[in-house]
């Protein structure tokens, strides 16, 4: 059996890779894939320890943490649909008009 | 009919609510009649009260009436009010003597601007007057008290668009502060120790045990001495006395019948009344009954002084008001308090008299009040002229005039106690009243015109609706004496007897009858050569004459007078201008740096945070982002490790 410390080991990997895409990307669709990524690295961990533990709640939460990622991506992308109509970009960092 | 006692009040104040409310827009006989009308139903149920109250038997000789409780709990004080003896007469004073002065005002106010808000003034005047003589206990009758201060300020404030009136309305209102401060102070005390303003049980509360209220001590003094100099120095500002007389005289701003009711007849001799009503108080404490005596003769004495130079004709009788109301207080300090009374009651009918005249003359002068501007007045108003002059015989004290016999009771009560320094200020102030009065009679009636030749034109005698209150008042000053004639001269002092079962004080000592009708020959002797020198001096002529030659004589002496020893100017530096100068202190350093400095700092400071903390609102939702992260990391680590 695969011990645990490889599975967190492989969550945090894609937890960090989420991390810096959220923070380096320019596309708003990459940022938000990245978000994603981190999303699932957390589904990972609690599937690992779910099993680890013998304790089926783990997966039940990673049954709500999809449901209200799918709920988030299909707002984020009307959001972005909404702004690429009126600005004709999604590069966020041309979307800087909230500021002093 | 005494059930309708509460009416006696309300009246007035609906009167007041009419013509305040709704004046503007009635036509003006409606004014009047609702002016007019209110205090004499007033007067018409306080006589059926008076009348019923004098035939029948009442449990502790007095009615009282409870209308509602006005507070629940510990502190139980009703609105109630009382007819006893000593209300009784201030109750006919204030409402009789009331309604000749609205007839008289609607005649001598027909001209004027703001004729229904006068009447609205006069009528609430005149409610607050009868709630403070009526009030069964100290709180209604304080309730009364601050509602007539606040209408004497809104009446002396009358002639709003000149600048002095509203002056002297503020510094009168301001002045009775003072007092009214030391009198609430003084109810305190009396309520912290008896847990009840009522009359009545606190009187026999005292009455039948002194020793509460002269074994206990308030701030160093027995109980009773600091009540009693508390409601005295209420008094002070309420009816005028040293030091605090200063707002009266300038109190003659407003309109003349104003100045008669209030500032002359009725709500000055509040502090009397307060003083009388609490006689059992003053009793057992002799130290300030001596005080108030004192304090009466020197304001007495002073304003009489101060009468004899003054040209303005309101200003003699101002300052003779003050005087007479000294005379009051020097008799309730004595413990003559029938006397006392018995001097509110005749002075205002003469005194009222004497302001109604006056107006009657400013009337005839198109609004001169200067009596160096008038003379040779008699024959052009010859009403006017004749009941003057009765109210001028009654206040100098030439018998058998209503003057005549409470000024005796007072100085036979002076003389009785030994008091003869006190009987002597008195005397001599009997003479100086004398003197000034018949000063102004001679300066304004007698002699030949000083005015212009359009004022001499124009003098009329006024109509009927001012003259027959005259008439009224003068017999009122002619036969108010004779309830109270003294034994030596073969009358019953029935005044005396009726206010004995409300006094609660032994009696005055007895003198014998030779030394009493001495002493009353050696009064109206002097009344009588006061007299005399003013024919001297202003019967000429030139009434102003003699007066010039006595000016350039005794220039200093004659400066000192007519400017009223200064004692405005002095006050004014002495405790005006420092407080100005302290408020201004307040006003540019404290408020201006330390109050507003704080906020501002305040604000600054917000305001330099933000400054600084705006540059991390870049916009860029990536930046936002590293924030984000960076605290998801910081509560890890506190998470992790704190």
């Amino acid at each position: 059996m695969v011990p645990i410390s490889w599975y967190l080991m492989l969550a945090a990997l894609l937890f960090a890779i989420g991390t810096i895409g959220a923070l380096t990307r320019r596309n708003g669709i990459s940022i938000f894939l990245s978000i994603e990524l981190m999303l699932n690295a957390a589904n990972l961990t609690l599937v690992a320890y779910s099993r680890q533990m013998g304790d089926r709640t783990g997966q039940l939460i990673v049954f709500f943490v999809m449901a209200v990622a799918a709920a988030e991506a299909a707002v984020g992308l009307a959001l972005f649909i909404a702004v690429f109509r009126s600005r004709r970009t999604i590069d966020v960092n041309r979307l800087n008009l909230m500021r002093w | 009919m005494l059930e309708l006692l509460w009416l006696i009040p309300i009246l007035p104040l609906a009167g007041a609510a009419v013509n305040g409310l709704l004046g503007r827009r009635l036509p003006k006989a409606l004014v009047t009649a609702v002016g007019v009308g209110a205090p004499l139903l007033s007067l018409l149920v306080a006589l059926g009260c008076l009348w019923e109250y004098a035939h029948g038997q009442f449990p502790n000789d007095a009615y009282d009436q409870v209308l509602y409780a006005w507070t629940t709990g510990d502190l139980s004080i009703p609105v109630a009010f009382l007819l006893d003896r000593l209300s009784a007469v201030m109750l006919f004073i204030v409402t009789f003597v009331g309604f000749w002065i609205h007839v008289y005002s609607a005649g001598y106010m027909a001209h004027e601007e703001g004729y229904s808000r006068y009447f609205a003034y006069l009528n609430l005047f005149m409610s607050a007057m009868l709630m403070l003589v009526l009030g069964n206990n100290y709180l209604v009758m304080f309730v009364g008290w601050e509602g007539v201060g606040l209408c004497s300020y809104l009446l002396i404030g009358f002639y709003y668009d000149q600048p002095f009136p509203p002056y002297a309305g503020k510094k009168a209102f301001i002045v009775n502060r003072v007092g009214d401060f030391a009198f609430l102070v003084g109810m305190f005390a009396l309520f912290a120790n008896f847990g009840t303003l009522n009359y009545h049980d606190l009187f026999t509360t005292i009455a039948t045990q002194p020793g509460l209220v002269t074994d206990h001590y308030t701030m160093g003094l027995p109980l009773a001495s600091f009540v009693a100099l508390c409601f005295f120095v209420g008094a002070m500002g309420k009816s005028a006395q040293i030091p605090l007389y200063v707002w009266l005289p300038d109190a003659m701003a407003g309109p003349t019948p104003v100045s008669a009711l209030i500032h002359a007849a009725t709500m000055v001799t509040a502090g009397v009344y307060m003083v009388v009503r609490s006689n059992v108080i003053y009793q057992l404490a002799p130290g300030v009954s001596q005080f108030v005596a004192v304090i009466g003769a020197a304001t007495a004495i002073f304003a009489a002084t101060i009468a004899i130079a003054q040209t303005d004709i309101k200003k003699v009788l101002a300052y003779s008001t003050v005087s007479q109301l000294g005379y009051m207080f020097l008799a309730a300090g004595l413990g003559a308090y029938s006397a006392a009374l018995f001097h509110v009651m005749t002075h205002a009918f003469f005194k009222a008299l004497l302001f109604l005249g006056s107006g009657s003359v400013i009337h005839a002068m198109g609004g001169e009040q200067d009596m160096s501007k008038m003379g040779g007045l008699k024959k052009y108003l010859p009403s006017t002229f004749r009941t003057y002059v009765i109210g001028a015989l009654a206040i100098a004290g030439i018998p058998p005039l209503a003057g005549f016999f409470s000024k005796d009771e007072i100085l036979h009560a002076a003389a009785a106690n030994g008091q003869w320094v006190l009987w002597a200020v008195g005397l001599i102030t009997a003479g100086l009243t004398a003197f000034y009065m018949f000063r102004s009679v001679f300066l304004t009636f007698f002699g030949s015109f000083r005015g212009t030749h359009e004022q001499e034109h124009h003098l009329h005698e006024s109509p009927p609706v001012m003259t027959i209150p005259l008439w009224i008042l003068a017999a009122g000053a002619v036969v108010a004496g004779f309830v109270g004639v003294p034994k030596v001269l073969g009358g019953i002092d029935r005044f005396h007897e009726w206010l004995q079962p409300v006094l609660f004080h032994p009696g005055q000592p007895e003198m014998g009858a030779g030394t009493e009708v001495l002493l009353i020959a050696i009064a109206v002797i002097v009344a009588a050569a006061g007299i005399f020198l003013a024919w001297r001096a202003y019967g000429g002529e030139d009434g102003l004459a003699n007066e010039r030659a006595w000016a350039a004589r005794f220039p200093t002496l004659h400066r000192v007078l007519a400017n009223k020893y200064y004692v405005d100017e002095i006050y004014d530096a002495l405790i005006v201008r420092p407080l100005a100068v302290l408020s201004r202190f307040f006003w540019k350093v404290v408020d201006t740096y330390v109050i507003d400095g704080t906020i501002n700092a305040g604000a600054y400071l917000t305001e330099l945070t933000g400054d600084v903390g705006r540059f991390s609102t870049t916009g860029n939702v990536r930046s936002y982002a590293l924030y984000f992260f960076v605290g998801v990391l910081l509560l890890g680590c506190w998470i992790a490790f704190g």
